[in-house]
């Protein structure tokens, strides 16, 4: 495959960034997109320039440490939803010309080229995203039943992997969709219930002091989501968030 | 020589032996824990669980991962499962018998003690992390769910769908996320550690450089744990992350912590095959499948028919033949092994011959398309991604790849290693696989180190040991740091023409060829030399593109293969050592007349644990023999 | 902090009261389109309607004129509160994506979600030309007061008028039917298992309203009404 490639660069976070043009002609379609990109950068270095920094670890699809524009679409497609690195280049045209370019959001200011800083989903998990359950103070695992369909639908939710498609592809930038993934994880089973009203305050508080856009329930988060989280999870989010307004003290 | 390396397993029966040291092991006085600062390296399983056990217990904790955030670490891939000995399918579970299984199933190459210890915190791992929030695969009562794992004959393996490892990891990531919000660990992200720094002899702090501004930077401690991973990626292709890397366990190797058994690398049956060059990682798939899916290939050489085409008696279902009362479930160094011997034998399918078919359609007509989808769905999906095959329609194609280190950092049954003050935990320690880790066990000793071990014996240090008051001021920690920043300007200044990756393939490429599936004295000599010639390549001919002072992946990935080079040889100059077959380890000129391998007890049961002695010298070895008191020694039997 | 201050400062607080008064106008817009349908029986009736609505509504609680001002003060400050809130999450919005991409996906969300923002504008100039023309009758060249039957007529026979109405009725339907599943969801009423039923109650609440209106320009241009 011969591909055009037109990614951002941008030297560091205050540094002014451009687009690149970039051709390749040799491009397997059996190649995930982060080989693709791996091949170009071997060729760049070997040319004496500055590869493209971006940011990947797992390459199967879980750790969420992957993701880029790409024309448009986060993670590249809506057909099978998957993230960055589990997505092949079968999927392109021979001929085509591919944007690429970082997240964008004010939450996720750029680091370089293609990594942003996501460090606000860490602080938004920090104020609340948890259940209190301090090592070996616990009771005996079976001792609590969970219905199997809430334990599925806790499953879903926690699937999430922070990857940060759904504020990438949200047109406001919000980042509800990862907030209520956990809360709403969280909130089905009956360990997370003492904290449910606490967390669903303190993890909102943050998400809405770091700078993420409100929600206008348009559903691309859950479009771009390569885990496929629900929107039931954010309306979950809002009624918990209701009931904690309503609250005494 | 022996004498230093005292694994300090107490004195007690083994089912009483942990429980007594509890109580024998000193405690710090709960106002005097604050006092106290410990640096964790690592936010998987064993990092994020020990970070955040710690900061519970009041300890000031510092806490770095080179990824973004500390939930990326690999540990959030793992599919599988967990193990843990509840019995609760009225099976005939027991501690006993998960230790048992797991002595076995390393192939007699574990200690006993610190085996027999994990299987008994094994419940307690589920019952923590029911209660953080994980959600483990339930059944219609409301119960916790089991399934057997990788050849068990019980059902002890707890999961959550295929992202078992996942769930686990965002539950100790929630727990340490607590921390961070109250303020007890200090997190540092996007940070690598790339020193230990030794003062008075004990492990007191780590040189890091930040990822994002190239800052080289020292943070001082009362003790230092390691929890950075295994050293798969030293063949470049396996199924650890881009970034997993040895290079912290390495710099401590050459800061004089002895290093154990590298040569047990795991390699793992059900990956996807390699399409070509341009191959990064390899993507594994959980061996839960081998449940239901039959392996074979053609009986016919070089046989080109779509499988579909080939007809039942035309199959060779050579596990289920050769392994009649295990078959598909073998552990996975014999299932791998066998994989690797009917390729290079042709039999192999696929566009590169490397490729064995995974097929389910005997268990979609027997069970039903839908209990198959239940079960294997999203590896169905993932396959089908990197593939553009229909696993429901035409039958996989895996082919093993490396997938888990057994080898790391020798520590004795408070997980310290020789050097005080440096405890290391998960898979960059040697301790409880052997030469062989079973399916579902890795999570377990992650945890299990992180939640249950650590946190105590680590206090047992901090009150013996007597600490002296120093700041990163203090000349070792600038002496780390000059070197620190030498290294990063050498790597620069070279200007060669070979980018880091060619070197990395190519390392990988060697040790695959010589030190891979099966290993024999000539192919380790040889490898050794060719290993030293690369390492004297890269010196002079790395081109390492950008600066010191920026985030450069380039120079990252320089520094971590500069280590894999060097590595490298430690693997081979153990599996050379080491005449025996065992596990993961399999010498050509040890194993039985039906091919299988063949240990010898006699000569080889002992911990192999090596000091460093300079690049390019020779270390030396220290061995800790290993007793069995409680498993007789038998030749592992599949049949 | 009081519990409902704080959550009207979240950006989801603020989306309540987006979907609590948008309830209130959804309604009211329902209501004043099956008062609107009275003309197709006839002047006398649509007068009377008229004349009950601003005298006798709420009687015998209220006295003449009461109702009427209680339900405008009710709408004003609900539109009031609905365009605050919207201004306010429209700003944030635009903050959280201070650099857009250069590359945009062809996306019908993304244009509805433009769509919500510039249409809920040209909704609120459509409602200040309603009041001028139907209710001050200002801009109306053959207003009489209290003759609504003939001011509507009259009103609509202007074709330029009619299909000014017709578009700002579209307008407001994509509104109302983005908008009152948008409320279920915001309101935390909705799941997958009721999404289909809320998605079908907001599109019959916009057909409703959107064909009940429609019919009078509609019925006025053929000249089936006159």
């Amino acid at each position: 495959m011969r591909l055009t490639l037109r990614i951002w660069r941008q030297k560091h976070a205050q540094a002014r960034g451009h687009f690149a043009t970039y051709r390749m002609d040799d491009v397997s379609p059996d190649m995930s997109f982060l080989e693709m990109l791996d091949v170009l950068n071997e060729q760049l270095t070997e040319a004496g320039e500055e590869p493209v920094a971006f940011d990947h670890d797992c390459r199967e699809g879980i750790c969420g440490m992957c993701g880029v524009v790409i024309n448009g679409i986060p993670h590249g497609q809506h057909k099978h939803r998957t993230t960055t690195c589990q997505l092949h280049m079968r999927n392109f045209r021979s001929g085509e010309t591919i944007t690429i370019e970082p997240w964008r959001a004010k939450a996720f200011p750029v680091i370089k080229d293609l990594i942003v800083d996501r460090s606000a989903f860490d602080r938004v998990i920090q104020n609340g995203g948890f259940i209190t359950a301090p090592t070996n103070t616990i009771p005996e695992a079976n001792a609590v039943l969970v219905a199997k369909d809430r334990s599925d639908l806790a499953m879903d939710a926690a699937a999430c992997i922070g990857c940060g498609a759904c504020v990438a592809a949200c047109p406001n930038a919000s980042a509800m969709l990862f907030t209520a993934a956990k809360i709403t994880h969280l909130g089905l089973l009956p360990q997370g219930q003492p904290e449910r009203t606490m967390r669903v305050v303190g993890m909102v508080r943050v998400m809405d002091q770091s700078g993420f856009g409100g929600c206008t329930n348009l559903g691309e988060c859950s479009l771009a989501c390569p885990k496929e989280i629900h929107l039931d999870s954010i309306a979950q989010m809002n009624l918990d968030l209701i009931k904690a307004g309503f609250r005494r003290g | 020589m022996a004498a230093t390396l005292n694994s300090k397993v107490p004195s007690a029966p083994i089912e009483e032996m942990w429980d007594r040291h509890r109580f024998e092991m000193k405690l710090v006085n709960p106002s005097n824990k604050r006092k106290f600062t410990i640096i964790v390296v690592g936010t998987g399983l064993a990092g994020a669980s020990a970070a955040a056990s710690l900061a519970e217990l009041g300890y000031q904790v510092l806490n770095f991962c080179y990824q973004d955030s500390p939930r990326r670490a690999h540990s959030i891939a793992a599919q599988g499962g967990i193990n843990a000995a509840k019995n609760y399918r009225n099976d005939g579970d027991s501690a006993y018998r998960l230790f048992y299984d797991t002595v076995k199933g390393g192939d007699y190459r574990a200690r006993e003690a610190n085996v027999y210890r994990l299987a008994q915190v094994s419940g307690n791992i589920i019952d923590q992390c029911v209660a953080q929030g994980v959600p483990f695969a339930r059944e219609y009562g409301g119960l916790l769910d089991n399934r057997s794992f990788g050849g068990a004959q019980v059902s002890r393996t707890f999961y959550a769908r295929g992202q078992t490892g996942q769930q686990l990891l965002l539950g100790a990531y929630q727990a340490l996320s607590r921390q961070i919000g109250l303020g007890k660990v200090a997190m540092y992200p996007r940070t690598e550690m790339l020193d230990l720094v030794i003062i008075d002899g004990k492990a007191r702090g780590i040189v890091t450089r930040n990822l994002v501004s190239g800052k080289v930077e020292s943070f001082i401690g009362d003790a230092v744990v390691l929890a950075t991973g295994g050293y798969g990626n030293v063949f470049f292709l396996s199924t650890n992350a881009m970034g997993c890397n040895t290079t912290a366990i390495w710099r401590s190797y050459k800061r004089g912590a002895f290093f154990a058994n590298p040569c047990y690398t795991q390699i793992h049956p059900t990956c996807i095959p390699v399409t070509g060059d341009h191959q990064s990682k390899l993507t594994l798939m959980s061996e839960s499948l081998r449940n239901d899916g039959r392996i074979w290939v053609p009986r016919q050489k070089g046989d080109t028919r779509s499988p579909n085409q080939i007809p039942e008696a035309e199959r060779y279902y050579y596990l289920e033949e050769k392994y009649p009362s295990f078959g598909n479930l073998v552990p996975r160094d014999v299932a791998s092994r066998n994989a690797k011997m009917v390729c290079d034998e042709g039999y192999g399918v696929g566009t590169t011959g490397y490729g064995v078919y995974l097929d389910f359609s005997e268990a979609i007509q027997r069970l039903g398309k839908q209990t198959i989808v239940e079960r294997y769905g999203n590896l169905f999906d993932m396959y089908q991604q990197i593939t553009a095959e229909d696993p429901y329609r035409v039958p996989m194609r895996i082919y093993p790849a490396i997938h888990y280190t057994m080898g790391g950092l020798w520590v004795d049954y408070h997980l310290m290693s020789n050097v005080p003050g440096l405890f290391v935990v998960g898979e960059a320690n040697f301790s409880d696989h052997g030469a062989n880790r079973l399916g579902a066990s890795a999570l377990m000793q992650g945890l299990a180190d992180g939640y249950f071990v650590l946190p105590y014996t680590i206090g047992d240090y901090l009150v013996q040991a007597t600490l002296e008051k120093h700041d990163t001021t203090h000349p070792a920690f600038k002496e780390a740091e000059n070197e620190i920043s030498a290294l990063v300007k050498r790597l620069l200044n070279i200007r060669g023409e070979r980018t880091v990756d060619s070197f990395h393939k190519e390392l990988g490429r060697l040790l695959w060829e010589y030190c891979g599936m099966s290993r024999n004295a000539q192919g380790l000599q040889r490898a050794i030399q060719d290993i030293r010639t690369l390492r004297e390549a890269f010196w002079q001919e790395v081109r390492v593109p950008g600066d010191g002072g920026e985030l450069n992946q380039s120079l990252e990935r320089a520094g971590r293969v500069a280590d894999f080079l060097e590595l490298a040889e430690l693997i081979c100059v153990d599996a050379l050592h080491r005449n025996e077959s065992c596990g993961g380890h399999f010498r050509e000129e040890s194993q039985t007349a039906e091919g299988e391998a063949l240990r010898n007890d006699q000569a080889f049961a002992y911990v192999g644990a090596w000091e460093f002695r300079g690049v390019g010298s020779n270390p030396a070895l220290h061995k800790e023999p290993l007793e069995f008191k409680y498993v007789t020694l038998s030749q592992r039997s599949y049949k | 902090m009081t519990g409902i201050l704080s959550l009207y400062r979240s950006t989801i607080g603020k989306k309540v009261v987006m979907a609590l008064t948008g309830f209130i106008l959804t309604a009211y817009v329902f209501v004043h389109m099956i008062g609107n349908l009275k003309v197709f029986a006839g002047a006398e009736k649509l007068n009377h309607y008229a004349e009950w609505l601003r005298l006798d509504m709420g009687y015998p609680i209220l006295a003449s004129f009461q109702g009427l001002w209680i339900t405008r003060i009710v709408l004003l400050v609900a539109v009031g509160l609905h365009v605050i809130s919207a201004l306010q999450l429209w700003a944030m919005a635009n903050a959280g994506r201070a650099v857009g991409y250069a590359q945009k996906k062809p996306s019908y969300t993304v244009y509805l979600g433009q769509m919500m923002r510039l249409g809920g504008i040209a909704i609120a100039f459509f409602i200040g030309y309603h009041l001028l023309h139907l209710t001050t009758g200002s801009i109306h060249p053959e207003f009489v007061h209290g003759e609504v039957y003939h001011n509507v007529i009259s009103g609509f026979q202007n074709t330029l008028v009619s299909v000014f109405y017709i578009a700002a009725l579209v307008a407001l339907g994509v509104h109302i039917l983005h908008g009152t599943w948008s409320m279920f969801q915001t309101l935390g009423l909705n799941n997958r298992r009721y999404d289909a039923m809320w998605r079908t109650v907001a599109l019959l609440v916009t057909l409703a309203i959107l064909v009940g209106d429609l019919s009078i320009p509609v019925a006025v241009l053929a000249g089936w009404l006159y």
